[in-house]
């Protein structure tokens, strides 16, 4: 499935699509909420969050597995998935201070998701700082694996419920309408034309990223065990 | 028919008197959109090269 083509292709077409009409789509201007055009952040700033939940996902499964079953595969999947999915969540911090920068006046406002989202991908950084004290393979894989598991859990209060149960300036907070990816006053059912698309998109090219750096580490592997 | 099209420009953006060709207009978008396709086409370039050559050292 790694080295099949066809989703690759998908998500070469989404982007395109993405990064064409993502531009040219209408987007509500509506007199309460002066986003203008930065709306359009939507098919860019938020997938990123959504291929990093999805690489962290795929990331927990292969650390069970691991547990379950304590093979090299499974922990070169669950850690290469961990290494894409804390990039593309770095890359969500970014685009969304660049954002905040010129939406809420300054890059980062101590807003609870943004605090909360920089928490959470602490907390994995920290099992790369964790892989890397250990020494012996098999209990760095181990010791990874259960701490990949909670790191996991931990993506959930901070980013998801917490934010939404205190004032925040990302929509969905108290006392604001909305779920945190979407306001329903911001959004259009043309622009929902691009951004599930685009999501989808960017979720494969961070899958393919991930698949690619599987392979690598697959191939030193099998020259190690070669040797 | 220049200084018609000058006329017309110099009311439309006082600032500048730039033609009003396909990659200035609806507020120079098009200009966005040719940099991100850049980024992206590049990107894709540079990762489907890398699977290549990922497959061809796994193949050998």
């Amino acid at each position: 499935m790694i080295r099949k083509s066809w989703w690759k292709l998908l998500s070469f077409v989404l982007l395109l699509y993405t990064c064409t009409y993502g531009f040219l789509v209408p987007v509500p201007s509506p007199a309460g909420v002066p986003l203008q055009e930065t709306i359009r952040n939507l098919f860019f700033h938020f997938p990123m969050w959504i291929g990093m939940m999805v690489c962290y996902t795929v990331s927990i499964v292969y650390s069970v597995r691991f547990l379950r079953k304590p093979s090299l595969v499974n922990d070169i999947y669950a850690k290469e998935y961990a290494i894409t999915g804390t990039v593309f969540g770095v890359l969500g911090l970014i685009t969304g201070m660049i954002w905040a920068n010129y939406q809420w006046g300054k890059a980062w406002s101590g807003d609870p998701k943004q605090n909360g989202a920089a928490i959470a991908i602490l907390i994995y950084f920290a099992y790369f700082v964790l892989r890397g004290s250990l020494q012996d393979e098999s209990k760095k894989a181990r010791i990874g694996a259960v701490y990949n598991v909670f790191a996991y859990f931990m993506l959930f209060p901070c980013i998801w419920i917490l934010p939404r149960l205190t004032e925040s300036l990302h929509p969905g907070g108290r006392g604001t309408e909305g779920n945190p990816g979407l306001n329903p006053k911001d959004t259009t059912n043309a622009m929902r034309s691009v951004m599930y698309p685009a999501a989808l998109g960017w979720t494969l090219l961070c899958v393919w990223i991930a698949t690619l750096r599987i392979r690598v580490q697959l191939l030193q592997e099998k020259k190690l065990t070669h040797e | 028919m220049l200084a018609v099209l000058l006329c017309f420009t110099a009311q439309a953006q006082p600032a500048s008197s730039e033609p009003v060709d396909f990659m200035h207009s609806n507020g120079r978008i098009y200009v966005v959109m040719a940099v991100v396709l850049a980024i992206l086409i590049g990107l894709f370039i540079y990762v489907y090269s890398l699977d290549r050559k990922i497959s061809k050292l796994e193949k050998s």
